[in-house]
């Protein structure tokens, strides 16, 4: 097995609410090999979104380590986090999160354009026509269905070739077939580029396809288990 | 990260309309246009001055001397220098009319004229007619305000001193009489020579002759103003021309428009309350799009540069609009204000004010949306699933409020320039943040103190109340912030004008005498004692000798250089003398001169006037009196109480240096009201020649001017509570989402459609209550300053216009709120609730 493109060793997020102090994870350690494809599970509050956040940097951890591509994130300001999400990581959200005041193409393009892609419209129009919205690029957020959104999401997140994919939730705010697609795509884009996959799922179908699934519950790792792959 | 890519972002986004930015809009637009407004309405009246000037001097330019006429010297050279000489002759007097037995008397201005009068312009007459056919064989003709109150009709037949004068027209309108300046009494226009034998005009009486000078058109004026200056300013002459016409107009319109300027900027403050509501609420909706860029890699920079951007665009689009209203505006009213204005205005539009005011927009707009921008660039990508803004901050980074304060500084420096009132300047800013500073912690306080009273008020509709006020999202700072600094600037401009009236005419007759009687010849004043000192409705009289001389010189300096431009050197001023010091003068420092003195003179000064002017016992003054220089030692400092009405000289000598001068005396008279007409019908029917100045008269003048500048005012401090106005709307229209919301809740629980309402009334109604009382505190503290410091009057609380400060308030908010409040009364709760899943 390579490097781990993730580790996260003692891991610990604590919050302050107005309710007072509230600790979501203790103790995490782990790693994720390149090319994985990992799923996080467990009950509602059990912090399997909070674990993706600090994954992906959109979260600081309050305690221990978070490693990705060899650096250590915990370390990093907000500003040199972004560039590091910009340069090697696609987030997509189970709600979406597209900007409504962009198109499809445009929303795409963004994450290039931040990175000062010369060609950015022409590869955002590339990527959307490999989820199959190549038609509908110049439509806002609001004039497409959710599962349309959805593959919007994708595509910005792919659209930069990151070495690591979080999703979390992806299929959670759509129905049974959209959720399927989404799922097809999602593993088709990873196949494709070779991305690390990290989900976040409730759904039993989808956590059996990924390589390896984590359960957390009350914020620590209860059980993990290797899967064969399909 | 470039700034193309967050222009990029930002046109995007702006794509989406300006739905949200109406308020912002028009919080900035009415700002600036009623700055520029202001600003275009004085440049035009500026503009007016200086195109008449030559008319409204009445010549291309006058030599004015007090007290006496030209010598043949300076005449001769007049006549050398300019193609045509007019000789003008002013002062004030008694018209007296004898009418089927009763004598009525006025006072009045009177203007001597030649045959040369008027040099340039027209004087209108009604019934029309040429004025020197008026004004012969003992003519005259009065301003109708005037004949009116001595019953006169055209044919009728006054006197003025001595001399019987036919009215033979009324004065319409006279070209130059902008340029005389405040007048104690309506006009009288006759020939000088018709006065010859009036007894008005005798040696020592209080007149000025002004002659007007008609010059070639190719004449340099700064050249025969020098030339006049250098032969004859030691003499007293004043001089003044054509591209200055009528100066005491031009600095009142100054300084007027400069105040005015300071009240918009006011309410421009209060716009930009709204504009940072405006702009939070904007961001707020916006933090899942910032946090989405954010999760993609955009860097603090590129979002807060998307937003400024955003944010700018839409400030130049509302200062734009304010130009284009506060140009136009005194365009298209120009015949209405024309008609108002007794002086020429020239409408047009004019670049200075528009950049004045927009300089004023952009700074406001930058300043007060800074500071949400900046918070903008802290929301972190984490708050797409969770709400990490409410973990921001209170206050921005460091930079952000060093910027801040740089363009505060810049904006008060700016507003400093361009009054050319510093003081003023100052003292309005601070009032500002004064009351900012105070309307903040008091929404802090409405808010802590609504959440206490929620707990254990019984009453559902006015716990809710107290509960939505105490939250976040009723908006209880804008309202407050917004409605309270609106409703603070009017307050204080109620509160500086009611103490100003009653300092003039409400505090005064306790201690103000009922006359002055000026002119009094020497040998008169034993038989004007004689005849108030039996009366016993006379309580006491004041006399003094009173001549007029100019301060030129100081320690051997011209005084201008040594005392600046101090009230005390612009002009003549009365000058008295006395053997021994008067009963209620206290001497502050060095000594009165002996009875018997008569070395070289000496000279006692006001000693307040002293010390601003850093005069010191010892120092050497040279006055002009009549033409001729008298030089005297200061060896006196003595207390001059001016706000008592009595008789104040700044400025008296021994009996050796003057007494041999031709003078008059002046006198006050306190007396009982009813005692009045009868002292002013004996004395005037046996010194025909004294003029009486009845004080409650004067002081009504000058009440009827104050009364002007405060309604000019008025309209200012109304700009400004119509843009908080504007920014409580914005609130109530802000809150609609969560009211509605709320609504739909309260329905399904049960709550009927009048509770809800009582509820929404009563929120509103005690957010106004909150405005009105902080804002009356924070006017009553700023009209107890000016009062005290910049007005040095008494200061007393106008509870009137506190009542009406504190029902505007309420009602002003209760109007917004309810306004705002059918919608989410209407709305059926399953269609919002099913919404918000």
């Amino acid at each position: 097995m390579s490097d781990p493109v993730l580790m996260l060793r003692n891991t610990a997020l604590s919050l302050d609410g107005n309710a007072g102090r509230v600790d979501i994870l203790h103790d995490i350690s782990m790693d994720v090999p390149r090319g994985e494809t990992l799923g996080l599970v467990g009950p509602s509050g059990s912090g399997k979104s909070s674990l993706l956040m600090l994954m992906g940097g959109l979260e600081q951890a309050t305690g221990g380590s978070v490693k990705a591509l060899g650096q250590e994130l915990t370390q990093m300001n907000e500003d040199a986090l972004a560039r590091f999400r910009r340069d090697h990581m696609g987030v997509v959200f189970q709600s979406f999160h597209l900007i409504p005041t962009m198109t499809a193409l445009e929303n795409v393009a963004t994450p290039l354009e931040l990175a000062g892609t010369n060609d950015a419209f022409d590869r955002a129009r590339a990527e959307l026509a490999a989820v199959g919205l190549d038609h509908r690029a110049d439509h806002y957020p609001s004039q497409m269905s959710g599962g349309e959104q959805q593959r919007v999401a994708l595509a910005r997140a792919s659209v930069t070739r990151p070495d690591i994919l979080l999703a979390d939730e992806p299929t959670g705010n759509l129905d049974g077939t959209n959720g399927a697609a989404i799922m097809d795509l999602l593993f088709g884009l990873r196949d494709r580029h070779g991305a690390t996959l990290v989900l976040v799922t409730h759904a039993a179908e989808l956590a059996a396809r990924c390589d390896r699934v984590i359960r957390l519950a009350d914020g620590r790792i209860a059980d993990q288990q290797a899967q064969a792959a399909e | 990260m470039s700034l193309a890519i967050s222009a990029r972002f930002a046109r995007r986004e702006l794509r989406a309309g300006l739905n949200g930015f109406r308020i912002f809009l028009a919080c900035l637009a009415l700002g600036v246009a009623a700055i520029a407004a202001v600003g275009s309405v004085r440049t035009a009246i500026e503009a007016g001055l200086e195109r008449e000037g030559a008319a409204l001097l009445g010549g291309d330019a006058e030599m004015d001397f007090t007290y006496r006429f030209a010598t043949d010297e300076e005449r001769a050279w007049m006549e050398q220098t300019a193609n045509r000489v007019s000789e003008i002759v002013d002062f004030r007097s008694m018209a007296v009319v004898e009418q089927n037995g009763a004598t009525e008397r006025a006072l009045t201005q009177v203007k001597g004229v030649d045959a040369a009068y008027p040099l340039l312009g027209d004087v209108v007459l009604e019934p029309a007619m040429p004025l020197n056919e008026a004004l012969a064989d003992y003519g005259a003709v009065m301003e109708r305000v005037l004949a009116d109150r001595l019953g006169l009709q055209v044919g009728d037949t006054f006197r003025l001193g001595t001399q019987k004068l036919t009215l033979r027209a009324i004065l319409v309108r006279e070209p130059d009489s902008a340029a005389g300046g405040f007048g104690l009494g309506p006009r009288t226009l006759v020939k000088t020579k018709s006065l010859a034998f009036a007894e008005l005009l005798a040696p020592g009486t209080l007149f000025n002759s002004q002659y007007r000078l008609e010059l070639a058109e190719d004449v340099d004026l700064n050249a025969v103003q020098f030339q006049a200056r250098g032969r004859f300013e030691d003499s007293g002459m004043r001089w003044r021309d054509s591209r200055n016409g009528a100066p005491g107009v031009a600095r009142f319109v100054e300084r007027l428009g400069a105040f005015l300027v300071l009240v918009g900027l006011s309410g421009l403050a209060v716009g930009g309350v709204g504009v940072s509501a405006a702009v939070r609420a904007y961001l707020a909706t916006k933090t899942s799009v910032i946090a989405t860029l954010r999760t993609l890699g955009a860097d603090r920079r590129t979002i807060f540069q998307t937003y400024f951007i955003q944010i700018g665009a839409l400030s130049l689009v509302g200062i734009f609009i304010g130009l284009v209203l506060g140009a136009m505006v005194p365009v298209l009213l120009a015949p209405v204000i024309t008609a108002q204005l007794p002086i020429p205005a020239v409408f047009t539009i004019y670049p200075a004010p528009l950049v004045e005011a927009a300089l004023y927009g952009l700074l406001t707009a930058f300043i007060f949306t800074l500071w949400p921008l900046a918070r903008a660039e802290e929301v972190r990508a984490a708050t797409l699933f969770r709400d990490a803004l409410s973990r921001a901050q209170l206050l921005p980074s460091k930079r952000y409020l060093v910027i801040t304060a740089v363009a505060l500084a810049a904006l008060v420096s700016l507003a400093g320039w361009f009054s050319g009132t510093w003081r003023l300047t100052l003292w309005t800013a601070g009032g500002i943040a004064f009351a900012l500073g105070l309307l903040t912690l008091s929404a802090i306080f409405v808010r802590w103190l609504s959440r206490r009273g929620a707990r254990v008020v019984r009453s559902p509709a006015l716990r809710w109340a107290l509960a939505a006020i105490s939250g976040p999202r009723e908006g209880a700072a804008s309202v407050v912030l917004s409605l309270g600094l609106g409703l603070s600037v009017l307050a204080a401009v109620g509160q500086i004008d009611g103490n100003l009236r009653n300092a003039i005419s409400g505090n005064l007759p306790s201690v103000a005498p009922s006359y002055f009687f000026v002119d009094i010849q020497k040998d008169q004043m034993p038989g004007f004692s004689e005849r108030l000192d039996n009366d016993a409705a006379v309580s006491r009289v004041d006399s003094a000798p009173m001549l007029r001389g100019v301060i030129t010189k100081i320690n051997g300096r011209p005084a201008r250089e040594v005392a600046g431009n101090h009230w005390v050197i612009r002009g003549d001023h009365g000058v008295t003398y006395s053997t021994a010091i008067p009963d209620n003068t206290r001497l502050l420092a060095g000594e009165w001169w002996p009875e018997d003195y008569s070395g070289p003179p000496l000279i006692s000064f006001a000693a307040e006037e002293a010390e601003e002017m850093g005069l010191k016992l010892g120092d050497e003054m040279t006055v002009n009196i009549l033409g001729r220089d008298i030089t005297g030692t200061i060896a006196s400092f003595r207390e001059v109480d001016f706000s008592t009405a009595g008789i104040g000289f700044i400025l008296a000598m021994n009996p050796g240096a003057l007494a041999a001068a031709p003078h008059t005396f002046i006198s006050t008279v306190y007396a009982e009201p009813d005692a009045e007409a009868q002292i002013l019908r004996d004395l005037a029917s046996a010194f025909p020649n004294i003029t009486a100045i009845r004080v409650r008269d004067a002081i009504q003048r000058v009440a009827d001017v104050l009364a002007g500048v405060a309604a000019a005012t008025s309209y200012g401090a109304a700009t400004t509570l119509l843009t908080g106005f504007l920014v409580l709307i914005g609130a109530a229209a802000a809150g609609t989402g969560a009211r509605t919301y709320e609504a739909a809740v309260l329905k399904t629980l049960g709550a009927s459609r009048k509770r809800i309402l009582i509820s929404f009334a009563l929120r509103a109604a005690l957010l106004g209550l909150a405005a009105g009382l902080v804002a009356l505190a924070a006017g009553i503290a700023g009209g107890w300053a000016v009062s005290r410091f910049v007005m040095e009057t008494d200061f007393a609380i106008i509870w009137s216009n506190a009542l009406t400060i504190i029902t505007g308030g309420v009602f002003a908010t209760l109007l917004a709120g309810l306004a705002f409040a059918w919608g989410p009364l209407a709305a059926r709760p399953a269609q919002v609730l099913r919404a918000r899943e």
